[in-house]
């Protein structure tokens, strides 16, 4: 608990530090014409007139507190204006991680169970591909084909599972391409296990050795994997959200931070550290559940 | 001969995309800036209504894609390249100091190490590049901030099984200082290691930093780049595909031929590396 404190203590420094190295937004959001009087008044309300030192510590003290001041392009209270885009975001990300694991974790278990085979071949090349296509130019693929050629699907934003279907899919290509290539070395080497041998030779069958002692034994370093890429999925899903139109967070903070609207990029940078350190709490709590002998070390 | 196995079909693709990259101006048949408003968004030469003047066809400003692709392998090369080299020395060094120092030089690098890992990379690239404003340097920084922490956890684990081998503990029983023992007798062990991840971060960071072009905080017009080429086709996915297509089929074959070489590679050197990426 500490130590999850600590670090959202070190992403809101850096974060402090890059945004306010970033300019006077006085002058970035205000139009030329305004004068200089009105640029003082500007930087009074947000207490921008204030050293740097003053600034951070009155920061941490409203963030601690779940008060990221007012957007400046919103003119609302920043919190309000994130947590608003918040579940058009854990719908895309939560359908990506729903088909990564669908389409990944399967296809590399059914390729290490047949190694070297054509299917396995064939599954591996898949994977290559899909780690090798960038999100971007896969969505605008799929918006050419599905969109503008076929009319099967919208081209673009949020509220039918039509809209859901294309971003959803771009997202998810890349994390089913690396759950396919974990999933699979990881079966080949709990397969070659002894248990696994001892396993077979109580005459248990393969599908038996395959589902409940390989893969059992695989799942720990696969959840990892997925704890760990939640980041990346966030960051990947702000180029996702481009290329769709889809009003989710990723779309909110680049739009902030080319606007200068720090409240909102605070807000963001903080809430998605929060996000991604209670995910990985709540991963060493299910290691422990998958893995028996991780309870007795007292974790 | 047995070089060529080592990297596989993948390092010819790569080896020829650096060729095409070195000698772009004999390559290209237009000059990448040249404006020709009477041949603006002219298709590609298999097209109807395309010419073999401009085989990849024309952006809205008459420009010849297959130059401004031919060229963009120079810009993305030569920025990948140049991040995954500084990153590269960087890592190694700071990993072998982590991993053969211990104590709180490690815990502080593998900390800040972690607080990066924790942060989503592409928003902080995103973040930075917007305030210290796109430049090819800056570029640079923003993807050598991403890929040291490869490279440094690795040599880190490296280092770490090296220093309790038999070779090691003999060096220094016979009066080896820490720094002869580094170098001499833990540093060989990291090339094979660090020449395999270099594939793979290769890989990404072409793909880093053509989602950043694409976004606009990457490579600036007029300079070609894969990813602001996509993007500039986006407001033309309907009528002029071509604009999109071929600078990303570029970004993929590049990708793909690092990634096949890493694979091919780390066959060659260590099979123990099978799960590294």
């Amino acid at each position: 608990m500490a130590q999850a404190a600590l670090a959202l203590l070190g992403v809101t420094s850096v974060a402090f530090l890059l945004v306010s190295l970033s300019g006077d937004p006085a002058f970035i959001l205000l139009t030329p014409e305004a004068g200089e009087a009105q640029r003082a008044a500007f930087r009074e309300m947000y207490g921008l007139d204030q050293p740097l030192a003053v600034q951070y510590a009155r920061y941490v003290a409203h963030v601690a507190r779940g008060d990221f001041g007012r957007s400046f392009a919103f003119e609302r209270p920043a919190l309000t204006v994130v947590l608003e885009r918040v579940p058009a975001t854990l719908e895309l990300a939560g359908a990506a991680v729903a088909l990564g694991i669908v389409f990944g974790v399967p296809a590399g278990m059914v390729a290490a169970r047949l190694e070297g085979m054509w299917l396995d071949r064939a599954v591996m090349a898949v994977v290559l591909v899909g780690q090798s296509v960038p999100t971007f130019w896969l969505g605008l693929l799929m918006i050419r084909v599905f969109a503008v050629d076929l009319h099967w699907l919208p081209v673009s934003g949020r509220g039918s599972w039509g809209q859901l279907v294309m971003p959803a899919v771009a997202l998810a290509l890349w994390l089913a391409a690396l759950l396919a290539r974990i999933t699979r070395s990881e079966m080949l080497e709990s397969l070659a296990q002894d248990y696994v041998r001892t396993a077979r030779a109580k005459g248990l069958s393969e599908r038996g050795v395959t589902i409940r002692h390989a893969f059992g034994n695989a799942l720990l370093p696969i959840v990892t994997l997925i704890g760990l890429q939640i980041g990346t999925l966030l960051g990947g899903a702000v180029i996702t959200e481009t290329v769709f139109a889809w009003p989710g967070l990723g779309t909110l903070v680049f739009d902030a931070i080319l606007r200068k609207d720090y409240p909102v990029v605070l807000a963001v940078v903080e809430l998605v550290a929060a996000g991604f350190i209670a995910i990985n709490m709540a991963l060493d709590l299910l290691y422990g559940y998958l893995d028996p002998r991780l309870r007795r070390a007292g974790a | 001969m047995s070089a060529w196995r080592a990297v596989g079909p993948g390092g010819l693709v790569l080896a020829a995309l650096v060729l095409v990259a070195a000698i772009a101006p004999v390559l290209a048949p237009h000059d990448v800036a040249s404006f020709d408003l009477f041949h603006r968004l002219a298709p590609p030469a298999w097209d109807a209504g395309g010419s073999w003047a401009h085989p990849f066809g024309t952006d809205p400003l008459g420009r010849d894609v297959l130059s401004r692709v031919i060229y963009g392998a120079r810009t993305s090369l030569a920025i990948a390249g140049a991040a995954m080299l500084v990153a590269a020395a960087l890592g190694i060094v700071l990993g072998l100091l982590s991993g053969y120092a211990g104590s709180w030089t490690d815990t502080l690098i593998m900390r800040v190490a972690d607080i990066q890992l924790s942060f989503p990379y592409l928003l902080l690239a995103i973040a930075v590049m917007a305030l210290l404003r796109p430049s090819l340097t800056n570029l640079v920084v923003v993807l050598v901030l991403r890929s040291w922490v490869v490279y440094a956890r690795l040599i880190r684990v490296v280092t770490l099984s090296a220093r309790e081998r038999e070779f090691v503990t003999a060096a220094r029983a016979v009066g080896g200082g820490a720094a002869r023992i580094l170098f001499r007798h833990i540093a060989p062990n990291v090339v094979g290691p660090s020449i395999v991840v270099s594939s793979f971060q290769l890989a990404e960071l072409i793909i880093v930093e053509s989602s950043l072009s694409f976004l606009g905080l990457g490579v600036q017009p007029p300079t070609p780049s894969w990813g602001s080429m996509v993007s500039e086709g986006r407001a033309y996915v309907s009528n002029a595909w071509w604009l999109s297509a071929f600078p990303g089929l570029a970004i993929v074959l590049t990708v793909l031929g690092a990634n096949l070489t890493g694979d091919a590679l780390r066959r060659a050197l260590d099979p123990r590396l099978r799960g590294v990426r």
